[in-house]
C-alpha cells in the first residue's frame, strides 16, 4: 500500500519509471522517495534485521532512505529527483 | 585589505542568506555552499521548479518573512559564488573538502560562516522503524516541497512548537489528523506564559494553531507519554500513555519529534571549543555576541550553533557577516550591529519560556525498554548499550561508540546521539553534561563510492 497521499499538485507533467520491474508513473519535480511512496510502503530492507525501510527525516541527515537501482547504484531517495526512465529495485526481505 | 576576504558560507537558509547580502552589501563576494537545491533552508524550502501552490499556501503566517527571505537571495544571485546541490563532507587548514554532482572538489576559505542549521531533535519509541513513521520535519517537507501527506491518518506526537504547527498545516491541506499526543502537559505551558509573552506574535500564534485544532475537532492529548507503535509492512497504530492509562489509535502514518537539535558536525571538525548548554541540553559550540567561534575566522549562525529559531537566525547571520567584516577591517555599522545583539539577547530570553512551555521529557531513559532500537542505521539496542555500560564501565559517549558501535552508521549519529546520550546518563547515573558528546568525524555524511573511485582514479 502507498504511504504517502498527494494532497496538492498533481498539475505536473507525468514521469514514467520502473519499480521492481513494474513500470509506474511518477510526476516532475517528484523526489525518488515520493515516486516510490506514494506506490508502495518502503524503499529498501534493512541489511540487519531484514525489516522495510522508508526513509525518516527527508532532509539528508538520516541517510536512512537509500534505495537501490537495477545496476547497483545506490541513490539516497529523498534528495534525488526521478528521471524518465528509472529502474529502481526495493529488494527482498532480508536483502538490500 | 579586501584581498584578504575569502569568505565562505555554508548553508543557504536563514542566516547563510542574510550573512551573504550583508558581505555583498559592504562589496565582498562571498562563495555560498549549499546542500538543497534552492535557497531558503529547512523552515522556508522552495519546492521544485514547476510547483505552483502560492508562498501563502505553503508558508502561511511566515509567507511574508518566506518571500524576503527569498528575494534577498534573487537579489543577489550575479554578487555570490553560489554552489547549490553541494555538500561540505569534511574540513581543516583552511579547506573544505566538498562533493558536488557525484564530483569531490577543494574549497579554500579565508573566512567561514558556519550556518548548517538543526534538524528533528529524536527520542524513540518502539516501532519507529516502521514505514509510516517520519520526523515532523519530514512530515513538513513531503507537503511543502511534495504536495504530499506522509499518511491518510497521521499521528502527530511528540513536544515543542513544531508539533502545532505541522497538525495544523496537515488538517488545513485536508489530510487527516487522528491525533495530537503532546508529553508536554498543560500545566507546563501556563506555567511558561510569562516568559512567552516576551514575543507575543509567536504565541499568539501557538495558541491560534490549537484553537484551530480544537475547533476542527482534532484530539490534543496533552501530557501523555508515547508507548509504541505497532504494525507491519508499515505503522498501523500507535498507542500512548496518559496516567495510568493505555490508549490506541489506529494510524496509517506517525510524525514526533522533540523540538530541535544543531547540525554541529562541521563546527567540530573546524576545531571550534563546545560547551554545554542546559537549557538545550546539548554541547554547543561557543560563540560570543557577534558569532565568532573559538577559532580565528571561523563564525558561527543560526540554529546549527544553538536552536534559537528563524528569525534570530537570519539577525545571527547579518551580524557573523557584520563581525567578520569588522575583524577584516572593514568599516561596518555598529548601530545596527548591536541592535542585532539586543535583538538576539531577547530571542534567547524568550526560548527559556518555549523550554519551559514544551519540556524535554527527562524520564524518557528511565522508560526506554530494553528492546528499544536507539540507532536504526546499524539497530543498536537500549539493552545493548546498558549491557555495555554494566560490562564494561563505559561512562563517556565516544567509548560507549567504540565499543557498541552507536552513532557510528550512516548517519554518524545524527538521530540517535541525543537518545543514546540519554541511555548513558541514565545508566550510570550520571547528569546529562558528564558523558561527553559524539565527536565528528570525516566524511559527516556518506560519499557515494562512484565519487570516491572517481577521485582516487584522477589522483593517481
Amino acid at each position: 500500500m502507498a504511504l504517502l497521499q498527494r494532497v496538492a499538485e498533481t498539475g505536473r507533467t507525468p514521469v514514467g519509471f520502473v519499480l521492481n520491474g513494474q513500470a509506474l508513473t511518477a510526476l516532475a519535480g517528484d523526489t525518488v522517495l515520493t515516486a516510490v511512496l506514494t506506490h508502495t510502503a518502503q524503499l529498501r530492507h534493512s541489511e540487519f534485521s531484514g525489516e522495510p525501510r522508508a526513509g525518516f527525516c527527508m532532509m539528508g541527515a538520516c541517510q536512512d532512505c537509500w534505495i537501490t537501482t537495477e545496476s547497483g547504484q545506490r541513490l539516497r531517495a529523498c534528495g534525488t529527483f526521478i528521471e524518465e526512465g528509472m529502474r529502481l529495485v526495493t529488494g527482498e526481505e532480508g536483502h538490500e | 585589505m579586501t584581498a584578504a576576504l575569502q569568505p565562505v558560507i555554508v548553508g543557504a537558509g536563514p542566516a547563510g542568506v542574510r550573512a551573504a547580502q550583508t558581505l555583498v552589501a559592504h562589496g565582498v563576494r562571498p562563495v555560498v555552499i549549499d546542500e538543497a537545491p534552492r535557497w531558503g533552508g529547512q523552515i522556508y524550502r522552495q519546492p521544485p521548479p514547476g510547483f505552483t501552490r502560492s508562498k501563502r499556501t505553503l508558508y502561511g503566517f511566515e509567507a511574508g518573512r518566506a518571500e524576503a527571505l527569498h528575494s534577498a537571495m534573487t537579489n543577489i544571485l550575479d554578487r555570490v559564488d553560489y554552489r547549490p546541490e553541494t555538500l561540505v563532507w569534511s574540513a581543516e587548514g583552511g579547506r573544505l573538502d566538498v562533493l558536488s554532482h557525484g564530483r569531490m572538489g577543494t574549497l579554500p576559505y579565508g573566512q567561514l560562516i558556519v550556518a548548517t542549521g538543526a534538524t528533528d531533535r529524536v527520542l524513540p519509541f518502539p516501532g519507529w522503524t516502521l514505514p509510516g513513521v517520519y520526523t515532523l520535519g519530514a512530515a513538513q517537507v513531503a507537503l511543502k516541497y511534495q504536495g504530499c501527506a506522509i499518511g491518510a491518518r497521521v499521528v502527530i506526537a511528540g513536544t515543542g512548537p513544531l508539533l502545532y504547527l505541522v497538525a495544523y498545516q496537515y488538517a488545513k491541506a485536508g489530510a487527516r489528523v487522528v491525533a495530537v499526543l503532546d508529553t508536554a502537559s498543560f500545566k507546563d505551558k501556563a506555567l511558561a506564559a510569562p516568559a512567552m509573552l516576551r514575543q507575543p506574535a509567536v504565541f499568539a500564534k501557538g495558541v491560534y494553531y490549537l484553537g484551530w485544532l480544537r475547533a476542527h475537532g482534532v484530539p490534543v492529548h496533552q501530557g501523555v507519554r508515547l508507548v509504541r507503535a505497532t504494525g507491519g509492512a508499515q505503522v498501523t497504530a500507535m498507542r500512548w500513555r496518559a496516567g495510568a492509562a493505555e490508549h490506541e489509535v489506529a494510524c496509517d502514518a506517525v510524525a514526533f519529534g522533540y523540538a530541535l537539535r544543531s547540525e554541529t558536525q562541521l563546527a567540530d571538525l573546524l576545531g571550534c571549543r563546545f560547551s554545554y548548554n542546559a537549557l538545550q541540553r546539548a554541547a554547543l559550540p561557543e560563540r560570543d555576541g557577534a558569532g565568532r567561534s573559538s577559532v580565528p575566522g571561523v563564525y558561527l549562525a543560526g540554529d546549527g550553533a544553538g536552536i534559537m529559531g528563524a528569525d534570530a537566525a537570519e539577525w545571527a547571520g547579518e551580524r557573523a557577516a557584520l563581525a567578520l567584516l569588522a575583524d577584516a577591517g572593514k568599516a561596518v555599522d555598529a548601530a545596527r550591529a548591536a541592535e542585532l545583539e539586543a535583538k538576539l539577547a531577547r530571542t534567547a530570553a524568550f526560548r527559556v519560556g518555549l523550554e519551559r512551555a514544551f519540556p524535554f521529557p527527562q524520564d524518557w531513559a528511565a522508560s526506554a525498554p530494553d528492546e528499544l532500537v536507539i540507532c536504526r542505521c546499524e539497530e543498536i539496542t537500549a539493552g545493548q548499550l546498558r549491557q555495555c555500560v554494566q560490562d564494561t564501565g563505559a561512562r563517556e559517549m565516544n567509548r560507549l561508540k567504540a565499543l557498541t558501535r552507536v552513532g557510528m552508521g550512516r548517519c554518524q549519529g545524527r538521530t540517535c546521539g541525543v537518545a543514546a546520550a540519554e541511555i548513558l546518563a541514565h545508566a550510570c547515573a550520571a547528569a546529562p553534561d558528564a558523558v561527553g558528546r559524539l565527536r565528528g568525524q570525516a566524511p559527516i555524511k556518506p560519499l557515494p563510492f562512484a565519487a570516491m573511485a572517481r577521485a582516487n582514479g584522477e589522483a593517481a
